[in-house]
C-alpha cells in the first residue's frame, strides 16, 4: 500500500494534485470566499439601516447637520471634509498595498517591507481618524431637548441656524447634584447629569425673544428640517422631558436614536475589520522583513492579505455613500 | 501568459486607477456639499437623482478596486463570476425586498406619528 505523501511543501497546492480549481490557489479561493461572506454580512446591515432610514424617511438625520466638525476648526462648520480626508487616507492606504502586492511579483524584498509599512501606518491613521469622528458625535455639538415621546427639539436662532444650549439657558442655580458612589448608595451609579435642566433651558428661551425651535420633521419640497414659529414653540417645550447632549446608544441629540445605533454598528465593526487589518499586515510585514516568502519563492501571502485590506477600503466606499451622501 | 505578466511591474496602471478613484470622490463630496436643487429636491425611482448619481458612482468605486486592486481582472472568468455575480445577486435582492418594505412601513406608520403638540 503507497502512503499519500503531501508533495508541496509551500501550500499553493490543493491535496490532489497541481492541477488547480479556478486556476487559483487555495488560499486565494478561500479568502474570496470568505471576502463573499463577509460583504453579505455588511450588505445585512446595510440593509438594515435601510431599511429603518425608509421607515423614517420623513424624520431621519441629515447627514450634513451632524458631522460638521474638522480638527482644529472649531465652530466651523465643515461638513464632509473630515470624512473626505478618511477616505482619501483608506484609499492610499490600499494603492500602496497593491504596490507591495505588485513588488511582490517582482520579488523585490525591501520594496514589499516600504509598501507594507505605509499600508500600516495609513491604517491606523483611519483608525485613529475614525476614534476621533465618534469622539465628536459621543460629544455633540449643540445640545437639545427630547420631549415625552422620545422626539428631539433642537433650538435655532432667526437665520435658521442651529444654536448652542451654552448661549442662551439661564442658570437657576438648581439643587440637583450628581448622584456619585462617595456622596450616596456605594452600589448605584449615576451618569453625569447634562449641562443644565429642562427649566433652566425653557427660562432662557423665554428670555431671548429670536430663537425658534425646530422639530426632526423633514419638508419633502425643501427637505430640510421643519422650523416651528416661535408663537407655537411653547407648547412643544412644555412637553420637555431632557436635556440631551451628544449621542449614545441610548439617546441621539440629532434626532433619531436609531441613527446613533446604526452609525455606531456598522462603523464600528468596520474599524474591527481594519483594526484586524492592521494586525494581520503587521505579521505578514514581519514575515517579509526576516525573509519568510523570499524563502518560499513567493509573495502569495502578501497578496491574500492584500485582497482583505482592499475589501476592507470597499466596505469603506459603500459605508461613505450610505452615512454621509445618501 | 500570465506568467509574463505577473513580472512586469503594473505600477502606471495603479496610479491611473487611484486617480481615477481620488476624482470620483472628489465629485461626490462636492456634490454632497452644494447639493444642486436641480438634483437634490427630485424624486426619481423612491428617492432623488442625486443619490442616483452618488450610487452609481459607489458601484463604479467598487469595480475599480475589486477589478485592479484585487485583481479580479486577472483571475479566471469562472472564479469571477463565482464570487461576483453571486454578490450581485443576494444584495440586489436583499436591499430591494427590504427597501420595499421599509416604505411599506413608512406609509403605514407615518400619519400615526404626531409631529404638534
Amino acid at each position: 500500500m503507497e502512503a499519500t505523501i503531501a508533495s508541496d511543501s509551500n501550500g499553493n497546492n490543493w491535496s490532489g494534485g497541481n492541477k488547480k480549481p479556478l486556476d487559483a490557489s487555495y488560499g486565494k479561493l478561500m479568502m474570496w470566499f470568505f471576502i463573499l461572506s463577509d460583504a453579505l454580512t455588511f450588505s445585512g446591515f446595510l440593509a438594515a439601516y435601510g431599511l429603518m432610514r425608509f421607515k423614517f424617511i420623513d424624520s431621519w438625520p441629515i447627514a450634513d447637520d451632524v458631522f460638521t466638525h474638522f480638527p482644529f476648526l472649531h465652530g466651523v462648520d465643515a461638513p464632509m471634509f473630515y470624512v473626505a480626508l478618511m477616505t482619501f487616507v483608506l484609499i492610499f492606504s490600499s494603492v500602496t498595498m497593491v504596490l507591495a502586492v505588485d513588488a511582490g511579483h517582482q520579488m523585490k524584498k525591501s520594496k514589499v517591507t516600504f509598501y507594507m509599512l505605509l499600508t500600516i501606518i495609513g491604517g491606523i491613521i483611519f483608525l485613529g481618524s475614525q476614534a476621533w469622528e465618534w469622539k465628536q458625535f459621543i460629544q455633540g455639538s449643540y445640545g437639545a431637548m427630547q420631549l415625552k415621546d422620545g422626539k428631539i427639539i433642537q433650538f435655532v436662532n432667526a437665520s435658521g441656524h442651529q444654536v448652542t444650549l451654552e448661549s442662551f439657558s439661564k442658570p437657576l442655580n438648581s439643587e440637583r447634584v450628581q448622584h456619585t458612589k462617595s456622596n450616596g448608595i456605594w452600589y448605584v451609579k449615576e451618569a453625569s447629569l447634562p449641562p443644565f435642566t429642562v427649566n433652566e433651558v425653557i427660562e432662557g428661551f423665554k428670555a431671548h425673544p429670536e430663537l425658534t425651535i425646530r422639530t426632526e420633521q423633514i419638508n419633502p419640497e425643501t427637505k430640510e428640517k421643519i422650523i416651528i414659529p416661535r408663537k407655537d414653540a411653547m407648547a412643544y417645550l412644555a412637553e420637555g422631558k431632557a436635556i440631551v447632549k451628544g449621542a449614545n446608544l441610548a439617546v441621539n441629540e440629532y434626532g433619531n436614536t436609531l441613527f446613533a445605533d446604526f452609525f455606531f454598528f456598522i462603523t464600528g465593526f468596520h474599524g474591527f475589520h481594519v483594526f484586524s487589518g492592521i494586525l494581520i499586515n503587521i505579521i505578514i510585514f514581519f514575515n517579509v522583513i526576516i525573509g519568510t516568502y523570499e524563502r518560499r519563492g513567493s509573495y502569495e501571502m502578501v497578496e491574500k492579505v492584500g485582497l482583505y485590506w482592499h475589501f476592507v477600503d470597499l466596505v469603506w466606499v459603500f459605508v461613505f455613500t450610505f452615512f454621509y451622501l445618501v | 501568459m500570465t506568467h509574463t505578466q505577473e513580472h512586469t511591474s503594473h505600477t502606471k496602471l495603479i496610479w491611473k486607477v487611484f486617480a481615477i478613484l481620488s476624482v470620483i470622490t472628489m465629485v461626490e463630496v462636492v456634490l454632497g456639499i452644494i447639493k444642486p436643487a436641480s438634483l437634490h429636491l427630485t424624486h426619481f425611482l423612491g428617492t432623488s437623482i442625486l443619490n442616483i448619481i452618488f450610487l452609481i458612482l459607489t458601484l463604479v468605486k467598487a469595480y475599480y478596486i475589486t477589478w485592479f486592486f484585487m485583481h479580479m481582472a486577472d483571475e479566471k472568468k469562472s472564479l469571477r463570476r463565482a464570487v461576483v455575480w453571486t454578490a450581485l445577486f443576494l444584495i440586489a435582492y436583499l436591499a430591494t425586498l427590504i427597501l420595499i418594505e421599509g416604505s411599506y412601513i413608512n406609509d403605514v406608520l407615518g400619519p400615526l406619528t404626531k409631529w404638534n403638540y
